[in-house]
């Protein structure tokens, strides 16, 4: 058991440590948007070398030591480090003993019985108001319980030795929302560790029409199993008419088991999910070479080739000879349309202008007639990650927002109305309270003056 | 009519409306606070149809998207959630002092848009940008920042009240309360905190469904995050005894010089993936 009140667990509890760390977590965050992350020892000796001569206080020496500092504090990785982690681990451990601290006397209160509030307190509440009724007591609840009901005031009624109380509140779990703010830091924390030890960020670049099982782990290169095949069919880059690139696009396959299970064309923005393992397109390499398909229209036997800029192609079983000669820029800057000649071995020979991944037909002596597609042809980059913690994170998120949303604009407000007789008169004290957002508050108990006032048995006392 | 005159018309109104709330704070003028109001309405209309012109403007190129898309659009947009936030604190607390120390803001946003140091053209979008998480990203994150802004002003406004000698008398009985103000200012930065909050949620879930990482650590991300624990420890310094007034006053104006540098600090002087740094 831990014994509370002692002063280590009140100062593990203490709004004082969290703004210490909060500010310090702050700070020390900066460091690593300044020192480079990531990069290689020389890169540091040079960073810390400007940055020494920039104060003018450059020597060798001075640079090695400091990089030699900067290493033994991870500031090269300093999200990762251990005590950079280890100031979230302590705001964890603060939020945790904060609430367990708080949490008891909270719920105390959204579950609380209010009908055993002193009646002595209801005469020192900031709202209060007094008013009288020309009916007994019990006629008087009667009387007023459906003008509060009307007004979203729904009572319950209890005996005191004082009179009738009559009591009613609004929305008291929402003196939860700040907790749920508060544990859905905890649940983002536990989404990120999950993907840090379960997760796996890999990479691939694939080229048109191969596939592959594997992907390689980022920073190391180690392969991964996917446990299944990815396959890229093709890939296509389309461009705005100033040339700037409009979209990025893959169509991938996902074969299992020797099935294809699921088909997709990609883009940036648009990913994959296989298995727990999303592709991105992330990037894309051109080869300098042209995948030149062809189709015989007569007989349905068709063929793809890969060739370089004006190397000739010969599809053997059908005589045919072609070669890319030359690329014709468009007006979009960095397209082209290819100039394709084509020889029948026999003597004819057509040359066919065809845009990108358009199609163009040759038609030969003997009556065949052959349809020409031209693309260049290019790897895709595909990012994959395997994050099992995402859902986490986003649960966490979903909660802070709802807690913030709650903590920002919902508060518990309470109502009590005791109703007495005394010397055969009635009279009514109401009194309110609300732990946020007073003036409203405020405004909400004058409605409820005007409306009781409304009755023709109840007055201004 | 098209949209870079009226914006720049709206440039002129907010300074023109700034200079009434200011007079009409210093010679204690509520009519003049009317004609602040007036302006005030008055170009915000104009710039909301000006935002409204960008976009359709965009469509007509050929390249059709929300103006919210590179640092010229931010600014017009960041000014236009001041000035709309500030209205409605305006309406709602029925004190025009404020719009002497908000309505500032909405014109420096604006005259840094038309200061010829950012590109004002329409540009496509690169791949990576078209994304609804894009429009939810900006405008979460920036409803936040024209709150900080009006929580900067209030933080001036306090502090001025603060250190003038007499409190309740003169040109100082104008403004709010201490405590009304401290209390405005608390309520405004978590209103702010919430959207920062929805910004940054906003801006991972589109980095994950784009590159698969909700979190890079790139610098714009890490100082948003300074930003986002520099407020969450603002909200708690009033539970804290010898914290409260001044203090959050001062670190309203902190808070938002942390917002500054997030928000172009870092294309300036540091890199990373957002491309905001292109004006
Ligand atoms: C990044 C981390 C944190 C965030 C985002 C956060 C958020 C919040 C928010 C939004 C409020 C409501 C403020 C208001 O209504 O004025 C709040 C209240 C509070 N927080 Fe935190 N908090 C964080 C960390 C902590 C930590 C580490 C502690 C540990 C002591 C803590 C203790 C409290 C307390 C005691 C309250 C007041 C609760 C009440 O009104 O009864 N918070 N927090």
């Amino acid at each position: 058991m831990i014994k509370k009140k002692n002063s280590i667990w009140m100062f593990f509890a203490s709004v004082k440590l969290a703004l210490f760390v909060l500010f310090v977590l702050a700070a020390a965050s900066i460091i690593g948007t300044i020192v480079p992350q990531d990069a290689t020892p020389q890169h540091y000796q040079q960073f810390y070398g400007s940055i020494l001569d920039g104060i003018g206080m450059y020597s060798p020496q001075a640079t090695a030591v400091i990089t030699k500092i900067s290493y033994l504090l991870s500031f090269d990785d300093m999200y990762r480090s251990w005590w950079f982690n280890g100031l979230l681990g302590l705001l964890s451990l603060n939020l945790i003993v904060c609430s367990i601290e708080r949490l008891p006397d909270v719920w105390r209160l959204v579950v609380m019985d209010n009908h055993q509030t002193k009646i002595g307190r209801l005469q020192g509440m900031r709202n209060k108001l007094e008013l009288a009724s020309t009916e007994p007591a019990a006629q008087t609840a009667a009387t007023v319980q459906p003008l509060l009901k009307s007004m979203g005031w729904a009572t319950s009624q209890s005996t005191k030795p004082e009179g009738i109380l009559l009591f009613s509140q609004k929305t008291p779990w929402t003196r939860l929302g700040v907790y749920v703010v508060h544990l859905s830091i905890l649940v983002i924390f536990a989404g990120a560790a999950v993907g840090f030890y379960y997760g796996h960020k890999g990479g691939i670049n694939l080229p048109e029409t191969l596939s592959s099982d594997k992907v390689y782990k980022y920073g190391s290169g180690d392969e991964i199993d996917l446990g299944f095949t990815i396959k890229c069919n093709w890939f296509q880059m389309t461009r705005y008419p100033t040339g700037a690139p409009k979209e990025y696009q893959s169509e991938l396959v996902i074969i299992d088991n020797n099935k294809e299970v699921l088909t997709k064309v990609i883009e940036v923005n648009d990913p994959l999910t296989y298995k727990g393992w999303t592709f991105y397109q992330s990037s894309f390499e051109s080869h300098k070479k042209y995948i030149i398909s062809v189709a015989n229209k007569t007989t349905d036997v068709h063929e793809r080739f890969l060739a370089p800029l004006r190397d000739a192609v010969r599809w053997k079983n059908e005589n045919l000879l072609f070669a890319i000669k030359e690329l014709i820029p468009t007006k979009i800057p960095m397209t082209y349309q290819y100039k394709l000649m084509v020889a029948d071995g026999k003597g004819g020979q057509q040359l066919l202008i065809l845009d990108d991944n358009m199609q163009g037909t040759f038609t030969r002596d003997d009556g065949n007639v052959y349809v020409f597609q031209v693309k260049e042809f290019f790897s895709t980059g595909l990012q994959a990650a395997k994050d099992p913690g995402v859902w986490l994170v986003y649960l966490g998120c979903g909660l802070m927002l709802v807690g913030l949303g709650v903590a920002f604009f919902m508060s518990h407000r309470r109502l009590w109305l005791l109703i007495s007789e005394k010397d055969g008169k009635t009279s009514i004290l109401i009194a309110g309270t609300a732990n946020k957002n007073k003036p409203g508050f405020e405004r909400e108990f004058a409605k409820i003056n005007d409306t009781l006032t409304q009755h023709q048995s109840i007055e201004v006392q | 009519m098209n949209s870079a005159l009226l914006l720049n018309y709206s440039t002129f109104g907010y300074l023109f409306a700034s200079f009434i709330y200011v007079a009409a704070f210093l010679f204690k003028s509520n009519k003049a606070g009317l004609g602040g109001t007036f302006f005030t309405a008055l170009t915000f209309i104009a710039q909301t149809v000006a935002l409204g012109l960008r976009w359709q403007e965009s469509y007509q190129i050929g390249i059709g998207h929300a103006p919210l898309t590179n640092m010229y659009e931010s600014l017009v947009f960041f000014s236009w959630t001041i000035a709309g936030f500030y209205l409605f604190l305006e309406f709602k607390f029925k004190n025009r002092t404020i719009g002497a120390f908000a309505l500032p803001f909405a014109f420096a946003a604006m005259a840094f848009a038309e200061s010829g140091w950012v590109s004002q053209e329409i540009n496509p979008l690169i791949p990576a940008l078209q994304s609804n998480w894009l429009i939810a990203h900006v405008v979460t994150c920036f409803v936040g920042y024209a709150a900080f802004a009006v929580a900067c002003g209030l933080g001036i406004m306090y502090l001025i009240k603060d250190f003038s000698g007499q409190k309740d008398k003169g040109l100082m009985a104008t403004l709010p309360s201490l405590r009304t103000l401290d209390e405005i200012n608390h309520k405004t930065m978590i209103f702010g905190f919430l959207w920062l909050t929805a910004g940054i949620i906003t801006g991972a879930i589109w980095a994950n469904s784009a590159w698969g990482t909700y979190w890079s650590w790139d610098p714009k991300e890490t100082w948003s995050l300074i930003t986002w624990f520099f407020y969450a420890a603002i909200l708690h310094a009033r539970f804290t005894r010898g914290w409260q007034g001044a203090v959050v006053a001062w670190l309203a104006i902190g808070g938002f010089l942390c917002v500054i540098f997030t928000y172009y600090g870092v294309n300036f002087l540091l890199s990373g993936l957002h491309s905001y740094g292109g004006g």
